[in-house]
């Protein structure tokens, strides 16, 4: 891990990652489309709206896993003063706040037609929008301070604290009596989603993470070189 | 330790006593906001007694956020903070014991005030125990959660802001339940599952809070 503490054998690494990344997002994203929108049947009960479910439950869950990631990337950062882990923090938040974005903006678009309303205060949508303002606070705060450390440090504790959310949002279906259907895919028993609709659903689903691994690079390679142009025109002003 | 814990919160106690605004601003705000109510949503007293505790808690909730960017701010600013973090004595015992002053001059006023509001918002007498009750159990979770915040932002630009974009969130679980306690006896139903939920969430939030507010108080005086 401490190998890749130094920025330039970092971005070597992201070099090499990113032209495939992208592509697996591309190819993995018009397969997903292709699946999702044309070859997959049409439900029984929900017709083409089901349809939805295929940016809504891979958005929904890369909003927890761009969390976890972040939280886990901040106890490094903390622990071991990593400053990768600080920058991967900074890419991944407002990211993840997009794909919170998605899964609420998403869901109401479907509650509409399937439960006649477009929101309702239950566990499942509640801790999601919760969710969302801990991703708007932790990016605010990480840009409130005059000392960037200042605010990588700050919003790690802050990343952490919010982790509490995490298991809340995933197990909400089963603690309360939603509206939200209870998990269907990831179960004891196996899933209960008929194959035809699995394919699309996993192909979205990594289509997404390849979309986040391209995006979060592409940010991080922006970081380290703003923080290049900080670091000289310092020098420069200093003489 | 224990005289740390006991120092601090004697020291605290001094300075609000000593400076005396805090505490009657956060109830002055508290009152102030609750009587807005009846002017924004009309004098009934059907709708009053409905949203009296939804109202009391959010007003609440609020009032404690409001003395929370000063709880480490002059601390920071003069140096104590420095002395804090380097002294003998564990920071997390130090924070425990400034979110207890804290508590005790915002979170107890407020304690107090509640029930008169209650009258005022037409509350059935049934219910003013358990709002008592479940503002004793809720307010000391809100100073604890809201101590991880206010520490957070020492330094920041536009730090009172920021605060309530932190805390706020964190705030929503000890508002559904302490709500649903207060309206759960207002209709004469059991309201143990509420208030065992509560003491849960003062109990975890003690447990971990005052470990995190050390963390950021650390961050902040390097």
């Amino acid at each position: 891990m401490h190998r890749f503490a130094n920025p330039n054998r970092f971005l070597k690494l992201a070099n090499a990652i990113l032209p495939w990344a992208a592509g697996a997002t591309v190819i993995l994203l018009l397969a997903g489309l292709y699946f999702s929108l044309v070859a997959s049947p049409e439900d029984y009960q929900q017709g083409a709206t089901v349809r939805i479910m295929y940016v809504h439950v891979p958005a929904a869950w890369m909003a927890l896993f761009v969390y976890t990631a972040m939280a886990v990337a901040s106890a490094v950062a903390l622990i071991w003063k990593h400053p990768v882990s600080d920058l991967f923090a900074k890419a991944a938040s407002p990211v993840g706040a997009a794909f919170t974005f998605i899964a609420l903006a998403t869901g109401a678009f479907w509650g509409k037609p399937m439960w006649g309303t477009w929101w309702v205060w239950d566990a499942r949508l509640t801790s999601m929008l919760i969710l969302f303002f801990l991703y708007l606070g932790h990016m605010a705060l990480m840009n409130a301070f005059d000392d960037p450390q200042r605010g990588f440090r700050a919003a790690a504790v802050l990343a952490l604290v919010g982790v509490v959310n995490v298991p809340i949002i995933k197990f909400s279906v089963d603690w309360w009596n939603t509206l939200h259907q209870p998990a269907s895919v990831v179960r004891m028993d196996g899933p209960a989603i008929d194959p035809a609709m699995m394919t699309p659903l996993l192909l979205m689903a990594f289509a997404f993470k390849a979309y986040f691994v391209t995006v979060v690079l592409l940010r991080m390679r922006g970081e380290i070189a703003e923080a290049k142009v900080r670091a000289i025109s310092m020098s420069q002003v200093h003489g | 330790m224990i005289a740390g814990f006991g120092a601090i919160v004697a020291r605290d106690l001094r300075l609000a006593l000593r400076q005396g605004s805090d505490s009657l601003m956060v109830v002055t705000f508290f009152v102030l906001t609750v009587v807005l109510f009846p002017f924004g949503v009309g004098p009934e007293a059907g709708i009053l007694e409905r949203i009296s505790a939804g109202v009391l808690w959010v007003t609440a909730l609020l009032a404690s956020m409001l003395s929370l960017d000063r709880l480490f701010q002059t601390d920071y600013e003069d140096g104590s903070l420095d002395l804090m973090t380097r002294g003998p004595a564990p920071l997390g015992v130090l924070v425990l014991g400034k979110v207890t002053a804290h508590w005790l001059t915002t979170g107890l006023p407020l304690l107090l005030a509640a029930p008169v509001l209650a009258v005022l918002l037409n509350m059935n007498a049934a219910g003013f125990g358990v709002l008592v009750l479940a503002f004793l159990i809720g307010t000391p979770t809100l100073s604890l959660i809201g101590a991880v915040g206010a520490a957070l932002v020492l330094g920041a630009r536009r730090g009172g802001v920021l605060l309530s974009l932190l805390v706020l969130p964190l705030y929503i679980p000890v508002l559904v339940f302490g709500v649903s306690a207060v309206d759960a006896a207002v209709m004469d139903l059991p309201v143990r599952a509420q208030l065992l939920i509560l003491g849960g969430f003062l109990f975890a939030a003690a447990a971990l809070c005052p470990w995190a507010t050390a963390a950021a108080l650390r961050q902040a005086v390097e």
